[in-house]
């Protein structure tokens, strides 16, 4: 679950964004705490508490003093738009340099793309 | 809690040396262990970790230099020697003692003893309280001392190598407990491990030792960003790496795999893709046995100079 490479605490974060943006974690819900992240993903409660102090710091968290940490309103808008900036670099760059290692044009790439999307469309009623 | 020193440091270890007649095991050390945070004592068999843990708990005496514990000296200190466990890998017990009798005893020298711990963990062990502990196994021996250092609850708590003949289940029974008390009742946990990849992510901060000396001394995060590995075309890894700290190479036909100190910046990491280079992360255990062996040639290459 946890991978090399990447700081461990922005790993903590992401996977509490990733329940924000799938939905299981609604605005003005409690966020899971420190402790329980720390157990959870088996990590030292000082490297959880630091990517709960990044999310606070983006405007993701906020404190209600002496009961936890809960979603702020907006948060979900917030993190869609960060991961709609972030996904040429993250998922397209990549896409792009295989394809031109195995030969497939952009066009290629289109055609291949909407084959695979009318193959795997969602059923009905499940979210994006 | 109460303390004699003003900042967080409980640990502090000015210039310590220890000589074993012709062996420098401890060569001038010197280190500060802070309030409520788990450290990683990592280093090869004979780097000098066991002898350094021994002094600070007052079971060896220093050769030179200073150590002090919640700001006192620890030898003959009763009031500072209550607040330490040490867990040692080759503990020894009375030879008729069991389980029940060692756990007795510690549960009356440590003041913050919990005996409801102490009995859970008995039972995720399964622990046999009334064998001989000299009939143990070896894991079985290697629980009563995991069991009498998280259930002591000490300020301060050393784990020297507590997991020998622990298979993995019970391995990670110790580790989640550890981390489970630790987060109800935060203090300093000292651990010390060969098994670098299986305590990683437990540690916040690490200090690596080398033959007596202090190799590193570091936030774990910090330690993370500390090298990377480019792999690809051995021309470009080699035009790459060139002018960089390079502590580690290895080949397979015409890719190379290098690994070099220092972070990336964004556009170094940029011109790497360019060059159809891969970066790829180096563990916190293949980071400190590369870092070890760098020091170890560096220092071949001085004796034969």
């Amino acid at each position: 679950m946890v991978e090399e490479g990447r700081p461990l605490f922005v790993q903590i974060a992401e996977s509490v964004e990733d329940s924000i943006v799938d939905g299981s974690l609604a605005e003005e819900a409690q966020a899971p705490s420190t402790n329980e992240l720390a157990a959870f993903y088996r990590i030292n409660p000082a490297t959880a508490a630091k990517g709960i102090a990044m999310l606070t710091d983006k405007g993701v968290l906020y404190k209600r003093r002496g009961i936890g940490m809960f979603v702020s309103t907006g948060a979900r808008d917030l993190l869609l738009t960060e991961r709609r900036t972030a996904f040429a670099d993250r998922y397209l760059d990549p896409l792009l340099a295989e394809a031109r290692m195995l030969g497939l044009s952009p066009d290629d790439l289109i055609r291949l793309l909407a084959e695979r999307a009318a193959a795997t469309t969602p059923p009905e009623g499940a979210s994006s | 809690m109460t303390s004699q020193t003003t900042d967080n440091a409980v640990i502090e270890v000015t210039n310590l040396t220890k000589r074993y007649r012709d062996t420098l095991a401890v060569d001038e050390v010197s280190f500060t262990i802070e309030r409520d945070t788990i450290y990683g004592l990592l280093g090869r068999n004979g780097a000098g970790k066991t002898t350094i843990m021994s002094i600070l708990t007052a079971q060896n005496f220093a050769t030179s230099g200073q150590v002090r514990v919640f700001g006192e000296d620890p030898y003959e200190n009763a009031h500072v020697l209550g607040r330490m466990c040490f867990v040692r890998e080759s503990q020894k017990y009375p030879d008729d003692a069991t389980p029940r009798h060692a756990l007795r005893m510690a549960s009356l020298f440590f003041p913050h003893w919990d005996q409801q711990l102490a009995d859970r963990l008995i039972g995720d062990f399964q622990l046999p309280m009334k064998k001989t502990i000299k009939k143990l196994s070896r894991g079985q021996l290697s629980a009563v001392g995991v069991i009498i250092g998280l259930a002591s609850r000490a300020e301060v708590t050393f784990f020297d190598e507590p997991y020998l003949g622990l298979d993995a289940v019970a391995r990670q029974i110790f580790y989640d407990r550890l981390l489970q008390d630790y987060a109800e009742h935060p203090r300093t946990i000292i651990l010390s491990s060969h098994l670098i990849d299986e305590v990683a992510n437990l540690l916040e901060r690490v200090i690596v030792i080398d033959r007596g000396r202090i190799l590193m001394d570091e936030s774990t995060d910090a330690v993370r960003d500390r090298a990377v590995n480019i792999v690809g075309d051995s021309a470009a890894v080699d035009a790459f790496v060139d002018g960089r700290e390079v502590i580690h190479r290895e080949s397979l036909g015409r890719v190379s795999s290098v690994t070099v100190l220092g972070a990336l910046t964004a556009a170094e990491r940029a011109s790497l893709a360019d060059a159809g280079l891969d970066v790829a992360p180096v563990s916190l255990q293949q980071l400190i046995v590369r870092t070890t062996q760098h020091a170890a040639s560096d220092n071949d290459e001085g004796a034969l100079r």
